[in-house]
Formats: C-alpha cells, structure tokens, sequence
C-alpha cells in the first residue's frame, strides 16, 4: 500500500504547490462572499449563532466531501481509464487491495490538507474559540470526505463512461452539497426533505464539523456521526477490494 | 523442464460465448524467443494476460517457472517483466521518476533505483533525456522506456505485446537491437507480433494463433518449409479480374483481393506460363517466401471475411 502511495506522491510533487494555492483561495472567496457578504443580509441568529459561524463549518465539511468526490470519483476512473496507472501496478507484486489502498490514501492526505487550509482560514476570521477546537474539527472534517471517497472509488473504478461520473456530480453530489445543512439549517426543508438529508453522509459530516466547532457537540450525537461515517469507510473498502479485483484481474 | 507450459489453456469472458482462447498448449524453453503470431481477435493479448499473471485461466493449465500463476501470481509478477501494448507510462512523471516509481512496487529502495534507473536508461539509450517529461518524448522513445521499466526487477521472463507497433522502421530496428542484447543476455523473450519480418527477426519459435486456437508451430523456416514454397511470384490485375486470372492459371494460386500469390519453387517458370497463356497482369514479382505467406495460408482466408 505504501508503495502505491509512493507513486501518487511523486506526482503530488509536482502540483502541490497550486493545489495548496486553490484550498486556501477558495475557502477564502466562500467565506468572504457567502458568510460575510450574503449573510450580512440574514437577520437574527441561525440555529441560534451568526450566520458566518454557522455557515463556515458546514462549508468546510461539504468542500472535504466535493473534493472527495473529484479524487475519487474522476481520479480513480482516470487512473484506470485514460493513464492505466492501475493496470502498471498491478503487472508488479502489488494486489489490486494494494493500488486501491495507496490511492486511498493518498486522496485522504489530499481532503487532509484542503481541511487543514480551511481550517486556518477559518482561525483567520477568528471563528473558533480556542486552538483545540480547531484540532478537533480538522479530522471530523477529514472524515466527512474520506468516507464517501471509499465508496466512490469503489464505484468509480467500474466506470468507463465519463459523463456518468458528471451525471452523478450534478444530482447526486450537488444537491446534498447545497441541501445537507451546509448553507442553511436542515430544518427549514419540508419533512420528508429533513429525513432523508439525516440519512445521507454530507448531514453527518456537517453537523460533527458545526457542533465541534460551535462547542454544542454532545457525546452520543458525535459518536452517531463518527460511527455512521467510520462504517461508510470501512463499505467503501469492502466493496471496492472487490470491484478493483474484478476489474484488473479481467 | 520448460519455463512455461500450458496445455489446453482457455479463456473466456463472462457476457460472451466466444472464448478468445479456445484451448492452446505451448511450451517456452529457457532463453528462447517465442512468438504469438496472429490477426487481430486471435488471442494474442488475452494469452499474455494470463502469462503476465493478471488473467485468471477460464480452463485447462499453465505453469511458469514451475509454478501455478493463480496461487503463486505476487511471486510469479516479481519474476517477469511486462511491455503493455500501450506503454501506459506516466506522462506527467520524467523519464527517471517512471522507473523510479516502477522499481517501488517491486520492493526495491529509492537509493537502489537511483543507480538502478541510470543503468536501465544507459541500456534504453535515454540518458540524456532522464530529466525530461515523458510527454515531450517520441513514440519509438517511449516504448523503449516501456522496455527499460519492465527491467527494473532483473526478470527471467520478458512479455512484450506488440512490442513495435507504431513506431518507424528506424525505431523498430533499434528496439530490435536492444531485445537481442536482453536475448543474447539470457533473458527468455516472450512477443506478440502481427509483423512477419518481426516474427522472422526475433523469433526462434512461434505458435500462429486464429480464432483462439493455434493453428501451427515451429520455427520460421520449419513454418515456411512446411506450408509454403520455395518462392511466390506476385501477380497484380486490375480490380475483378483476379478470380479470372487464377481460373486460368491454375496450379497452387492463392487469391487475395488485391493480388494472387502463385507458390512454386521456380518463380520465373509460372511467370513464363503467364506470359504464354497471354495474361497480362500490371505488375509481376518473383520473391522468397517468408512468414508472411505462412501466415496468410494459415490464417488469411478469415482476414479476408
């Protein structure tokens, strides 16, 4: 698994730099236009805090899980359509466990870091209390997008139709990006709407992020949270040694 | 005992019928170059699938290096080396950092690599460009890199598929050069090929495969020997007229549908006899028989489908 890693790390060393440049502007322009500018507009408190500390944690957590998707979704297909880095690795002693593991990892370093970036944006506009807030809300944040990227991938790697990974990016991904309590509180859709954004991971990853960040966490909706998002991941993996196998050991 | 034995060896694809290998049994011997000779669909590729270890058999048996390459495949891939028809190599990585990388998946330390990869481009004649991004080099440069990474892990076995497609003839004669060296090297050769002057250069044996079987076997000249003539005079006629001619001339014609190709062993003869039965074909050529017409014999009337 380290050796799969190995690769995507040299090529990392390449593109870190403008990577690093895009996690720390984008947080940044959100933040700015959306929190401050747009919710300067909102009037009274949301979920009973200003929107800006509302918004910035839910915000953090959707952009770990749309990044998430991107590397995993058309990462893993191109890795295994286009490039074949798949197929190279696979020729050698590395299972097909393995090339999937390194990958994963790899995309999990990549959500890492683009959490770290909007992390330290979000000190910058002084919205946590204290350094440990922050250190807590990194890996709640880490997770809500390395879990979904387990399944993706799984997913993904069977996928020789690009514009499907398009299809679901833009009805699956995008709704639950707008609607999962990211940009406003959940309570506010209909019922039904409510009840099925409990159910999908994005609602699980933003509330973990918002009630670390905010203080209000409690320890049985936190372990709910990490539970439901640590039992994804380990889906994600299960089906995708299988789907990986199946696919490059044709 | 042989390196690889395979004997009734099949593979099939679920959602289809049509297995790409119906049965083929084959033996490579140590140090030997040994072809797979074949339109396209015949086999070929689903064949080294299965040797390179990533293609599970649907059928019958094969051993390399004395081992079954479903249980022991991990053991098995660090002992071949592989030349995937389409390079696969990482255009945005630069020469070195492919082998590089590819010497980390066998296990081996970057500090060994770095010596390693220096050696290797020696080798590939790519030295001076280990810098370079594999973007910004030549298809016959590239390939040749393709070879340098599949030697990485010193391997006893090389799989190359279609190892010069594509590339210009100077190209393909140095790459020539270079399968020679690993030959002469003791590294055992194993290629596809639907190139005949390919087959005849490298190979010291061949299967020729169709439709997932193997229709015949041996070395070139034993091939030649066995299925053609001496010599074939090409005759060409214009378009329609060519089934016509054939009628005429009788004797051992094959007909292609661009030419025919007359087998004897004395060429200058049939083209006299042509002459005499007051044909009039456009151009009219004596050569050697090579694999190539082995081939079409063996194979040629289904290509024509």
């Amino acid at each position: 698994m380290s050796r799969a890693l190995a690769y995507w790390l040299f090529r990392y060393r390449r593109t870190w730099q403008g990577t690093i440049v895009v996690s720390v502007a984008n947080p940044l322009l959100f933040l700015l236009a959306i929190g401050a500018g747009l919710g300067s507009l909102v009037r009274g408190d949301v979920e009973g805090v200003p929107y800006l500390e509302f918004f910035a944690p839910g915000m953090l957590a959707a952009a770990a899980f749309q990044n998430a998707f991107i590397d995993a979704g058309f990462g893993v297909a191109t890795a295994r359509g286009r490039e074949r880095v798949y197929q190279t690795a696979v020729a050698t002693p590395l299972s097909p466990g393995a090339v999937m593991g390194g990958h994963l990892l790899f995309i999990g370093l990549r959500v890492f870091v683009g959490a770290l970036a909007f992390v330290l944006v979000m000190a910058a506009f002084g919205l946590f209390s204290s350094a440990g807030t922050a250190l807590a809300v990194l890996p709640a944040a880490t997770l809500t997008g390395v879990a979904p990227a387990t399944v993706v991938a799984a997913w993904a790697v069977t996928v020789t139709d690009f514009p499907r990974l398009n299809t679901v990016f833009r009805f699956v991904v995008m709704p639950m990006y707008l609607f999962s309590g990211t940009f406003f509180s959940v309570e506010q859709l209909p019922a039904a709407l409510q009840s099925l954004m409990y159910a999908l991971p994005l609602w699980h990853g933003a509330d973990l992020c918002r009630s670390l960040a905010l203080g209000t966490a409690t320890p049985g909706m936190t372990l709910l949270h990490v539970a439901y998002l640590g039992a994804l991941a380990v889906a994600g993996v299960l089906v995708g040694r299988a789907t990986f196998r199946k696919v490059l050991y044709v | 005992m042989a390196l690889i034995e395979a004997s009734g060896l099949e593979k099939g694809y679920p959602g289809t019928d049509v297995r790409a290998v119906a049965g083929i049994g084959f033996q490579v011997e140590r140090g030997e170059a040994f072809g797979f000779l074949g339109p396209n669909g015949a086999g070929k590729s689903s064949t080294m699938r299965m040797l390179a270890c990533v293609s599970q058999p649907s059928g019958g048996s094969l051993r390399i290096l004395g081992q079954d390459p479903v249980t022991h495949g991990r053991e098995l891939r660090a002992r071949l080396g592989v030349v995937p028809q389409d390079d696969a190599l990482d255009l945005q990585l630069t020469v070195r950092e492919n082998l590089i990388v590819y010497g980390l998946y066998f296990g081996l330390s970057l500090k060994h690599m770095r010596a390693r990869s220096a050696e290797l481009l020696e080798f590939a004649q790519l030295a001076d460009k280990a810098g370079e991004r594999v973007e910004h080099l030549s298809g016959g440069m590239r390939r040749r890199l393709t070879i340098a990474r599949s030697l990485v892990n010193d391997p006893e076995i090389l799989l190359l598929d279609e190892p010069t497609t594509g590339l210009d003839p100077q190209a393909r004669h140095i790459l020539w050069d270079r399968l020679f060296r690993l030959k002469n090297s003791g590294v055992t050769l194993i290629l596809t090929t639907h190139y005949m002057d390919e087959a005849e250069q490298l190979c010291d044996r061949l299967v020729i495969m169709d439709k997932g079987l193997i229709a015949d076997e041996g070395t070139p000249r034993e091939l030649i020997d066995r299925h053609v003539t001496r010599e074939v005079l090409e005759l060409r006629f214009p378009p329609g007229e060519q089934q016509q001619a054939a009628d005429k001339l009788g004797g051992d014609v094959e007909v292609l549908p661009d030419r025919l190709l007359c087998y004897a062993d004395d060429g200058d003869a049939v083209q006299a006899r042509v002459t005499e039965l007051g044909l009039q074909p456009l151009t009219a050529l004596v050569r050697r028989a090579t694999l190539e017409d082995v081939f079409l014999r063996l194979t040629g009337r289904s290509l024509t489908d």
